[in-house]
């Protein structure tokens, strides 16, 4: 848990961040409150007045209507439900797969490792939009089948993250005495590798999420989003075929920017943990002046109250 | 018979390209009770090899070609995992399931360098406290009450178990590296040098503890170094390695009044003489350096650096011989 609680320590000085945190839970926020945030239930039947339909907005109707006069604001309050829900659960799955891939291509090596970083070539080499739309639409559409087709086909950039932080950490003398006490390799992982590629695998997780939302959102845009659910692409793929041509801005604009919102926040806060627990990325500590400064300053604010 | 015995241990390095480097050829000893044994020699002579292979931990690339690692353990009765019946086993013929419950529960390690052989992200006294879960099938609280009883034997005191090996000093990452051997009190300690990188105050705390560690618990010691003071102040017998193969092997007396090999010879003249420092004004060295094990001499291992050779040293190796009981040499000129 230390190491978490040193993460924290650097994590809350950096502004970027923090924003992105912020931007995050406020997506969280609408999400698990939408019932009581938004103005209407987006899936009532309404009757409608023909000059309700894709009404610009008013006092009633903050964000206009849509095409079939319902209130566009409401949907995109309950459109984060569907994209927060993908993005979680497919970037859980991929972090799944893509550790244990890793970890065992990693640490046991040879045979085993080559096959599962071939299949992980095999894997990145097609591109992944195309082969989820060419999936889904032989499979059907469905919340739960674009959870599946976007968690299982996004974990190889992370297999070969962990596996390329195994192959380092196994070298250490620490493994060496874990085995010398009599462990055995599913322990020794367990107890003393995955611990230390824990905190890049939540770096790797929060932009994997950001990841699974704009494929969800493609997808529904493209058409082939869950047809019961109103999700932020299949507001845009209505609002593109629908409501542009009548230059309904309100209709067009709201997902497209909630999007961004949550991609932004979810990069920036990413980003900035990756750059945090990610070796590679670490700048040297005597190039970061305003660090040491704070943590002289901090230092010598301890001294004053011990003394 | 001993409690530990060595006979010709042969380990190879494999290359990428497929030749087999001799990192040690041939070498045997035998641990009794309660005794020490020091193994010396310069870096790259196969020390650590050595002690790596008997316990089966080298990396990938090494080989076991031959020998026996025969132990007769005493204490078993103490040993759950092991099923409480002494018996002789040669460590190198069992599964490796049999082999890890004999790692740490009976022959521990220090490792060279021990203060990277803590795992940086977890508690120390977790740390301790994880072989003797594994080995003694015992619950947490009666294992952290060892780890206190451990902690307090190498003079840490117990609150220090809820720190981070970041929070230790070099000494003390040492010292709590020996807790962690002792943690299951096994019969051997192979402690790979257990003083290197520390200053003199705790290397002699460290010393000082093993010999306390032996008189007290009856621990069998081997001591991998190549400070011959620490071999002359701890051990029993020495085994001077040279090149991957054993030099010359006797007690320690022995060693330091009459050495027989030339190596051994400049050995003891490259260290400085506390007692009358007077007679020796300058060091000697031994020029040159051990060969690299991808082009070892074809006779004896020490003949381009010798200063006693004859024709017959650079063609052919020379055997290990007993010129007393108990004093073995490896050497073409001392054969008579």
């Amino acid at each position: 848990m230390e190491q978490f609680k040193e993460i924290w320590r650097t994590f809350r000085r950096r502004p970027m961040g923090i924003v992105g945190g912020l931007t995050l839970l406020s997506v969280v926020f609408v999400a698990i409150f939408a019932p009581w945030l938004a103005p209407y239930d987006p899936d009532e039947k309404i009757d409608v007045e023909p000059g309700d339909l894709l009404a610009p907005p008013d006092a009633g109707h903050l964000l206009g209507r849509d095409d079939a006069g319902k209130d566009v604001l409401s949907q995109l309050i309950y459109g984060a439900r569907v994209s927060l829900t993908v993005g979680f659960v497919a970037s859980f799955m991929s972090m799944f797969i893509g550790t244990t891939v890793g970890l065992v291509a990693g640490y046991y090596g040879g045979r085993i490792g080559n096959a599962l970083m071939r299949l992980v070539d095999f894997l990145m080499v097609i591109p992944d939009l195309p082969l989820m739309l060419v999936i889904i639409s032989l499979w059907g559409r469905g919340l739960w089948k674009i959870i599946l087709v976007i968690g299982l086909l996004g974990w190889t950039y992370t297999a070969r993250l962990v596996r390329s932080q195994v192959l380092s950490i196994k070298e250490r003398q620490f493994i060496l005495r874990a085995r010398a006490i009599g462990a055995g390799s599913p322990r020794i992982i367990a107890r003393h590798i995955f611990p230390q590629v824990l905190p890049i695998i939540l770096a790797e997780a929060v932009l994997s999420i950001s990841g699974a939302i704009i494929a969800e959102s493609s997808l529904s845009f493209l058409g082939l989003g869950d047809p019961t659910l109103i999700s932020w692409g299949m507001m845009l793929n209505f609002a593109f075929e629908r409501a542009i041509s009548r230059m309904a801005w309100w209709f067009l604009l709201p997902p497209g920017f909630a999007i961004i919102w949550v991609s932004l926040g979810l990069v920036l806060m990413g980003s900035t943990l990756e750059e945090i627990v990610n070796p590679r990325l670490k700048s040297h500590h005597l190039f970061d002046a305003r660090r040491m400064v704070a943590l002289v300053a901090g230092e010598s604010a301890n001294q004053r109250v011990n003394e | 018979m001993a409690l530990l015995e060595v006979r010709n241990l042969s380990v190879d390095y494999l290359t990428d390209d497929g030749t087999a480097l001799h990192a040690v050829e041939d070498v045997s000893f035998s641990l009794e009770q309660a005794r020490s044994l020091g193994l010396v020699g310069e870096s790259g002579c196969g020390k650590t090899t050595t002690m790596l292979g008997m316990l089966r931990l080298l990396p990938a690339e090494g080989r076991i070609v031959s020998g026996e690692v025969r132990y007769r353990s005493l204490q078993n009765a103490h040993s759950p995992r092991l099923g409480g019946v002494p018996r002789e086993v040669d460590l190198l013929r069992l599964s490796e399931r049999e082999m890890r419950k004999y790692r740490w529960n009976r022959i521990a390690i220090v490792f060279q360098g021990a203060m990277n052989a803590l795992n940086p992200v977890r508690r120390v006294g977790d740390q301790i406290a994880e072989p003797i879960m594994l080995h003694g099938a015992v619950d947490r609280t009666t294992a952290s009450e060892r780890v206190v009883e451990l902690l307090e034997l190498v003079g840490i005191t117990p609150e220090m178990a809820r720190q981070y090996p970041h929070q230790y000093s070099g000494g003390m990452r040492q010292r709590a590296m020996t807790a962690m051997a002792l943690a299951c009190s096994p019969d051997i300690l192979i402690a790979d040098e257990p003083t290197t990188a520390l200053d003199v105050m705790i290397q002699a705390q460290i010393l000082d503890l093993f010999q306390h560690l032996q008189e007290q618990l009856g621990l069998s010691i081997i001591l991998v170094t190549h400070d011959l003071g620490v071999v002359a102040e701890i051990c029993d017998d020495v085994l001077v390695m040279y090149g991957g193969r054993t030099a010359e092997y006797a007690s320690v007396d022995t060693i330091y009044n009459e050495p027989l090999h030339p190596y051994t010879q400049r050995l003891m003249e490259a260290f400085p003489d506390i007692d009358s420092p007077a007679l020796k004004t300058s060091l000697a060295s031994i020029p040159g350096y051990p060969p690299p094990l991808d082009a070892l001499p074809a006779g004896c291992r020490f003949e381009p650096r010798c200063y006693c050779k004859s024709d017959i040293c650079a063609v052919e190796s020379p055997p290990l011989l007993a010129v007393k009981p108990g004093h073995y040499v490896a050497c073409h000129q001392v054969r008579d």
